[in-house]
């Protein structure tokens, strides 16, 4: 996608998300809330494992790191959230220095694994962290209210703050993927050995690139500790997390500027009305339509839905192109013809 | 003067000698063409002066400087550029960013960088692809675009893996062709050749390999009437 139908793509995307709270009652707000937050973890994630290609599934370390640094420091020390949120995404760059150490030297599905491994580990920390609340989790208090606090008791200011967040975390992706670091991350991914054959070294610039990351999903993770008023290490730092992240960016389209904000609208709403239409019977059933919707979409756009778009305009160029070329034989022909009469 | 001195190099796998004892140089502005029947450590010579082995033993010598043991990304940066089998271009790229992602070596400003490559890609007679998908081109253009790629990292060497193998008799000579315009900007050639009719013309010295040590080295025509070089080739 080129820059100018980027700006107008993400101009269109901001005027409906700016309607939304007008247009919308609580509940559906709520999940507007959702989306907006599945899709800053989603583009959060695309940074490595995206444009790097580096998939990991221990995502959520990160989102929860974040989420207890802030809540941590609030409940313990009384430190405001919003610095508790760059503290929180700092901790989590620093500390994903570790995670890439045991983790960058394996490739592909075996990375794949080492990043489910460590993220376990960080899940039985807090799990078993008395200090950190332990299985119990953490509660946010709600005696200081208002922006100053980040903390509400009505459900919109929740959502500025994610779309702020959702506008914050897609610039940096946009000044990543036009940057230096953009070609790197897209040099390893693609060919490894030939990038560090032109001087890129690979270790340092996947590193880069899990750090960044880690810094935006820890944000994603403090938000959602100030929204939900209430963390437990199931609800932050989970496998099914990590994947949600993973899926938000394959399903939309891996790589791509938008593609977690399309797959996170997808995902969610699938996820959203299974659960309205089919939640009630008690069996699961909303989640196997889920789990079935998504493999569908697997099955038939491999490439994720913004691939899906982009081969459906490379087909429409080819055929126009397919025409041109006919249409200029038959037309040196028709001269020719009225040149011989 | 010496650009390129490798000194007694031995290469080890466990128990395997791919290489044993190899020394040859390559001078400022040399196409050196390194030959030898399959299996003689052609590519495992070549690994190890580009920094994906380290040789067990000797040393490798560039400018003066010792580059033996030091990875892939450090001996780009010390002047040596290499290209592949197969050609390895970034597929999720255009010709153009494929030979922008080499150029950001030098600077990463982006608008710099995709100047340097347009440049490099008229060199290679690829600036009609340069807005094209690098997977869209043809086996020949792609590995045209890698040793575009190569050259924009500005090496004083560039090492080629068999750039001519597979191609068709007008490739080889595009393949000719453009080894002879990179010789004539001052840069050296390491050429790994099967396709020795390609090589042999261009070469100011080949060096032959057999099962891991150096049989023969000398002009194209020295090289190529010396009997032991015909019986490695040919068998007994």
């Amino acid at each position: 996608m080129n820059t100018m139908k980027q700006f107008y793509f993400a101009a269109a995307a901001l005027a409906l998300a700016l309607a939304v709270p007008a247009l919308t009652d609580a509940s559906h707000l709520n999940m507007a809330i959702l989306v907006l937050m599945a899709a800053q973890a989603g583009i959060a994630w695309n940074m490595v494992g995206g444009y790097a290609g580096q998939v990991s599934l221990g995502h959520a370390a990160f989102y929860g790191l974040g989420a207890y640094a802030s809540t941590l420091l609030l409940v313990k020390f009384g430190v405001n959230p919003w610095i508790g949120m760059l503290a929180g995404g700092f901790i989590a760059a620093l500390l994903s220095l570790g995670f890439g150490w045991s983790c960058f030297r394996l490739k592909g599905h075996y990375f794949a694994m080492a990043t489910i491994a460590v993220a376990e580990l960080v899940q039985i920390f807090f799990t078993e962290w008395e200090y950190g609340g332990a299985a119990v989790g953490l509660y946010v208090p709600m005696d200081k209210q208002g922006w100053l606090w980040m903390n509400f008791s009505t459900k919109l200011p929740y959502y500025w703050l994610a779309l702020g967040l959702l506008v914050i975390t897609l610039a940096a992706n946009w000044w990543i993927e036009r940057s230096y670091l953009g070609y790197y991350f897209r040099a390893i991914k693609d060919e490894p050995d030939a990038a560090r054959s032109i001087g890129v070294n690979i270790a340092r610039y996947k590193q880069v690139a899990l750090s960044v990351s880690a810094f935006f999903t820890a944000a994603g993770g403090s938000l959602y500790a100030q929204k939900e008023l209430y963390i437990d290490p199931n609800s932050v730092l989970s496998t099914a997390l990590s994947i949600k992240m993973a899926l938000v960016s394959i399903l939309g389209g891996v790589g791509t500027l938008f593609g977690p904000v399309v797959g996170a609208v997808v995902l969610t709403s699938i996820e959203e009305f299974t659960r309205i239409a089919f939640g009630g019977t008690g069996r699961g059933t909303d989640v196997i339509i889920y789990a079935s919707l998504i493999i569908v979409i697997a099955v038939f756009y491999p490439t994720g839905l913004m691939g899906w778009l982009r081969s459906f305009r490379e087909r429409r160029e080819a055929r126009a192109h397919a025409d041109r070329q006919m249409a200029a034989p038959s037309a040196a022909v028709q001269t020719l013809g009225k040149e011989a009469s | 003067m010496k650009l390129l001195e490798v000194k007694q190099v031995s290469k080890q796998f466990g128990g395997l000698t791919a290489n044993q004892d190899v020394s040859f140089s390559v001078e400022t502005g040399q196409v050196v063409g390194l030959i030898g029947p399959n299996g003689a450590g052609k590519t495992t010579m070549f690994n190890c002066v580009a920094g994906y082995f380290a040789p067990t033993a000797g040393s490798i010598m560039l400018g003066g400087r010792n580059i033996a043991g030091l990875p892939p990304e450090a001996c780009a940066r010390a002047g040596v550029a290499r290209t592949f089998q197969i050609a390895r271009t970034f597929a999720s790229m255009t010709a153009c960013e494929n030979v922008m992602t080499a150029a950001m070596l030098l600077q990463h400003n982006v608008a710099k960088a995709r100047k340097a490559a347009l440049k490099w890609l008229a060199f290679a007679n690829l600036e009609r692809f340069a807005d094209r998908p690098a997977a869209s081109m043809t086996i020949s253009e792609q590995r045209r675009l890698a040793v575009a790629r190569a050259l924009a990292i500005q090496p004083r060497i560039l090492l080629m893996d068999e750039v001519m193998a597979g191609l068709n008799p007008s490739e080889v000579r595009e393949a000719v062709d453009v080894v002879l315009k990179i010789r004539d900007r001052g840069i050296a050639c390491l050429i790994v050749e099967h396709v020795l009719e390609g090589i042999m013309p261009i070469a100011d010295k080949i060096v032959v390999l057999d099962r891991g040590v150096k049989i023969a080295e000398g002009t194209p025509k020295e090289v190529s009437s010396d009997p032991v070089v015909i019986t490695a080739y040919l068998g007994d």
